[in-house]
């Protein structure tokens, strides 16, 4: 065994474990999602759990070769990969089949890959590089600049595919830049900015603005007025405004229908149960008829063909929520917790900048999926498509994942032969 | 040191956020009492409720289309259990091969999900109705849903009401999921330029089904529930009994009549003629039907009123005895002799005898050809414009602001342009600067190229009854018992010809029927002012055309009467129009009896009428 290669107990186990589980659990509930009692077959290759059963190996095939080679050929070639998933989501636009309204795929004889779920990974690996480059502060405002740019490219071309809900994930690297040194104000900032956005859609932006005129008045009768401070004060107030009557904007004139109806829906201004708000109601339904203990594997009715055809990927905690109730739910959530919790201390323990900023990209993306997905199911977050990691049926999103994870695993593994040969 | 409070931030905001899914869990899974009837296994369910079309009636308020129940039978799929497949097909009269191919169509279609009631079949028969219902327990999964139908009253004025069919994929994928699978739409005629009003809104129930598919209640207490939403009735502006009538004056004629009363722009009547019974597309055969008639070489689904462009032949003569006067080449008091026709150079346009020379309301009178190649020559040729095309482009306008060469904005689907050549269009054919008044003559007697909708003629009519304007001619009269909220149904369009030319017109007009070419079309005391056209098309022989206005002072109506290939104006259009403008103004048409024999009889089809009970057996020929 040469100094490349992994021991095997310097790979981190839990994660491993953890990530195993996750995926056979996932497969379960795929396969409980459209199992009836006339076709039982979990080998059957039409079925989504059939797919998925291929796809898991695939991408257990994968994840080993990940943990075979040598570590520094993410370092090396980052920009390459980045390069490579950019080239990918521009060729949708040449190539990419329609599927569901958005043109984000690609046919590959029965199957279909969605580059912007690989994109993600691209994207970890040049931030990661880029930031842990030589001469590299974040305090630098082109540093900034170039990094926010990094993660905004594919961004905006998973917008123009009409991908909203996986563009938004790339704002999670937000997270990632606040603990490389994004001061915490701007992320404070950001979201307010998000509440007034969201206040503006659901209240005439000029109530909104009066308010903050109020606000402002009371504040400068309370405080110690400098001229600076009353400048400061209404120049906050105008921007607010300005930002609150664009939203409206866009809300009303560049939307699209669907998207207008999903929002409206979410923020309760209407109940549309045809569309949007059926697949919320019938996750409510599914989740809440659960009870305390669920009604047990494969016994759940709410599940079975409701959400056609999101019911195996979106949807799919809601078969978690049905068959296993409020304890399956519960276990499941803390579970997840304990996995980002590992990952995170596993980001912190590298000694090496690229290794932790990789780390915590990793995790930032699992827990924004987390965060919208279950959210979603909840009816506490709009109905934005993305699904949940290792668990929802998709080959794409799955192995995307597993690359992004196992990736990390590889490059842990290796800083504790690091931390053995300075002993 | 600062990283290290950075990621304890980011643990606090994860824990927070699970924290807060937990408590939603709890809330969703343990407290919420509403959830706890779920917990039986519950589906929900969707269920359409069907809003009963809106009503149309005529001017009067006589009902012409009201509703009908049809039964049709939905199945859920995934409901479907124990059923006796047997016992099933043989209340519903298929066989079993018929069952399995029936639910493979259904699988097949748009919008298909196992758990959404689909169509299985369509309009049961009463008696089926009858049987099914006492077996409904037994068919698990089928559901007979009440839907309405139209039902039309009186065979007429099929293409003004329209017919309603089933929305195609392309109008599901656009109405953004509200219509499904055999929802009725509006597809012609009213039924479909107010299908807004008159479709209504479907409701929406949700009701909770055990896994037997037997209704637990509704979901939420019906908080998410829609009640449907009836159509709003209209009331069209046609005179039922007018519109009867025109149609019995009609019948084995081809051709078209409009009516319109000129202060209000409202169409009294619309005929195209031939026409169909509007119940044939009512009910399962409708299909079959509307491809009979797609077939039927004479085109009776072709809206002619409104898309058919006709030479107008010499009723155009009235338009241009307006244009010249504007145009100061014209006078009431312009004469020009007639020798047998128009004799310019090599060129010649035959007339007819008649005195000579005469002025201009004479000429309009005996309908003159020379004369109005003349009248056309000095609009065309004016010294005033230097160029031809100037003057020509100046004559565009003039039509254009009749109405002539575009559509009009009338409030049914299909209405047709007509077409007026702009000066481009004989640019092309002679050669820029090589054309002028006499390469383009026979337009000035309504003849050549031009194409005038029977719409546009009566629209025309009516802009002449009113001395100089016409308000768009339009077919709903009031919706819910208020005027049609389509401003442009109120404004006055003003022509390009001064008020104080039409007087000498509609005088020429007046003796047209006085003592003219129409005189046939004279009636004892209504002071009708008409105009004649034999228009030559390439179909045969010439269209016979008339256009009218009645009563002189203050007209009540204005009509339009093209029958094809019938020859002189006077023969066919004019007694048409006689008639219908009697039976409009004095609520009846028996003074003259022979002439509505004459009218009724009339088969001008060139083909032997069958078996039509509402024809006559034997032809005049």
């Amino acid at each position: 065994m040469t100094q490349q290669q992994p021991k095997p107990a310097s790979i981190d186990w839990l994660v491993l474990t953890l990530y195993c589980v996750f995926v056979i659990a996932g497969l379960l509930c795929i396969y409980a999602s459209v199992y009836s009692e006339t076709n039982p077959d979990i080998y059957d290759m039409d079925k989504n759990y059939g797919k998925q059963l291929l796809w898991i190996v695939v991408s257990a095939f994968l994840g080993l070769l990940i943990l075979l080679v040598d570590e520094k050929l993410f370092y090396a070639f980052a920009y390459g990969f980045y390069g490579i998933t950019i080239l990918m989501l521009l060729a949708t636009f040449a190539i990419g089949a329609e599927i569901k309204g958005s043109s984000s795929w690609i046919r590959i004889g029965s199957f279909q890959i969605q580059p912007a779920e690989f994109a993600k990974f691209g994207t970890a690996l040049a931030l990661a590089k880029y930031l842990s480059g030589y001469n590299i502060d974040f305090k630098n405002w082109k540093v900034k600049a170039i990094s926010m740019a990094i993660i905004a490219l594919p961004m905006a071309i998973i917008l123009l595919q009409n991908e909203t809900g996986s563009a938004l994930v790339f704002a999670s690297f937000s997270l990632v830049l606040y603990r490389e040194g994004l001061p915490g104000w701007l992320l404070v900032v950001g979201v307010l900015l998000a509440v007034l956005g969201v206040m503006a859609l659901l209240i005439k932006p000029l109530y909104i603005i009066i308010g903050l005129a109020v606000i402002a008045i009371a504040f400068l009768a309370m405080v110690r007025r400098t001229q600076l401070l009353v400048f400061l004060t209404i120049g906050m107030v105008i921007f607010a405004s300005a930002y609150v009557s664009s939203i409206d904007y866009v809300f009303e004139n560049v939307m699209q229908a669907h998207q207008r109806t999903r929002i409206n829906v979410l923020l309760g201004k209407e109940v549309d149960l045809k569309g949007a708000g059926y697949n919320v109601q019938q996750s409510l339904i599914a989740i809440g008829s659960g009870g305390p203990l669920g009604k047990g594997f494969l016994e759940g009715t709410q599940n079975k063909f409701r959400f056609v055809p999101e019911q195996s990927t979106d949807f799919i905690f809601c078969t978690i929520g049905e068959e296993f109730g409020f304890l399956g739910s519960f276990l499941f959530i803390s579970i997840y917790m304990l996995f980002l919790w590992r990952l995170m201390v596993m980001a912190e323990r590298q000694r090496n900048k690229f290794n932790r900023i990789y780390g915590y990209s990793l995790v930032s993306i699992l827990f924004f999926h987390f965060l919208i997905n279950i959210g979603m199911t909840l009816g506490l977050m709009p109905v934005i498509g993305i699904p949940l990691p290792f668990f929802s049926y998709g080959g794409s999103a799955l192995l995307s994942f597993t690359i992004l994870l196992f990736i990390f695993i590889r490059l842990d593994a290796n800083r504790v032969n690091e931390l053995k040969n300075f002993d | 040191m600062e990283s290290q409070i950075k990621q304890k931030i980011l643990l606090g905001v994860f824990i927070f956020i699970a924290f807060v899914y937990v408590i939603r869990l709890l809330t969703l899974q343990i407290f919420d009492e509403s959830y706890i009837r779920s917990a039986q296994n519950n589906v929900l369910q969707e269920q359409t409720i069907y809003p009963a079309r809106g009503l149309l009636m005529d001017r009067n308020n006589d009902l012409l289309v009201y509703n009908d129940n049809i039964y049709d039978l939905f199945v859920t799929p995934e409901q479907v259990k124990n059923l006796d497949t047997n016992a099933f097909c043989e209340v519903i009269g298929i066989t079993k091969q018929e069952f399995i191919d029936r639910f493979e169509k259904i699988k097949r279609q748009k919008g298909y999900a196992i758990y959404r009631p689909s169509v299985f079949e369509k309009q049961l028969t009463m008696a089926t109705y009858a049987r099914f219902q006492e077996m409904l327990f037994d068919f698990q999964g089928f559901d007979v849903v009440v839907r309405t139908d139209r039902k039309y009253k009186y065979k007429n004025a099929a293409h003004i009401m329209g017919y309603i069919g089933e929305v195609t994929e392309k109008m599901i994928e656009n109405s953004n999921g509200y219509y499904r699978m055999g929802d009725f739409i509006g597809i012609s005629g009213v039924e479909r330029t107010y299908e807004k009003e008159l479709g209504g809104v479907k409701g929406v129930r949700y009701v909770l089904v055990d896994s037997k598919s037997r209704a637990q209640g509704r979901y939420k207490d019906g908080e998410f529930d829609t009640v449907a939403v009836a159509g709003k009735k209209i009331n069209l502006t046609i005179d039922q009994k007018l519109q009867e009538l025109g149609e019995q004056l009609m019948q084995n004629k081809i051709g078209s009549v409009v009516a319109i009363e000129p202060s209000s722009g409202e169409i009294l009547s619309m005929i195209s003629s031939p026409t169909y019974d509007p119940n044939l597309f009512v009910g399962r055969d409708r299909g079959n039907h509307y491809m009979e008639l797609l077939r039927d070489p004479s085109k009776p689904l072709f809206n002619r009123p409104i898309a058919a462009p006709y030479p107008p032949g010499s009723i155009f003569k009235v338009i241009m005895s307006l244009i010249g006067q504007q145009e100061q080449v014209l006078y009431p008091s312009t004469a020009y002799g007639c020798y047998g026709g128009f004799n310019s150079g090599g060129l010649h346009v035959g007339c007819h005898a008649h005195g000579s020379p005469l002025p201009l309301q004479g000429a309009i009178a005996v309908s003159c050809n020379a004369y109005f190649c003349h009248v056309y020559r000095t609009v065309v040729n004016n010294p005033k414009y230097r160029k031809v095309e100037d003057a020509y482009n100046k004559l565009y306008d003039h039509l254009a602001s009749f109405g002539m060469g575009r559509k009009l904005g009338v409030d049914l689907y299909g209405e047709g342009t007509g077409f007026v050549p702009k000066a481009t269009y004989y640019d092309k054919i002679y050669g820029r600067n090589h054309w002028q008044a006499l390469t383009t003559i026979s337009l000035g007697i309504g003849q050549g190229e031009l194409g005038i909708t029977p719409l546009q003629m009566a629209n025309a009519t009516a802009l002449v009854a009113n001395r100089g304007y016409y308000i768009t001619p339009h077919i709903v009269k009031s919706i819910e018992g208020k005027k049609n909220p389509n401003p442009e149904y109120n404004v006055k369009h003003w022509s390009t010809v001064d008020t104080s030319y039409f007087p000498v017109v509609i005088n020429g007009m007046e003796d047209v029927v006085n003592h003219g070419t129409a005189y046939i079309a004279k009636i004892p005391g209504i002071a009708i002012c008409g105009k004649t056209g034999t228009a030559q098309n390439p179909h045969g022989k010439d269209h016979s055309i008339f256009f009218a206005f009645a009563p002189k002072d203050n007209p009540k109506i204005a009509i339009a009467v093209v029958v094809e290939n019938a020859g002189f104006g006077a023969t066919w259009a004019a007694p048409i129009a006689s008639l219908m403008i009697e039976q409009y103004l004095t609520k009846k048409h028996d003074t003259r009896p022979y002439l509505v024999e004459r009218m009724m009889k009339g088969n001008l089809t060139h083909k032997p009428i069958l078996n039509d009970s509402t024809a006559t057996k034997t032809s005049k020929h």
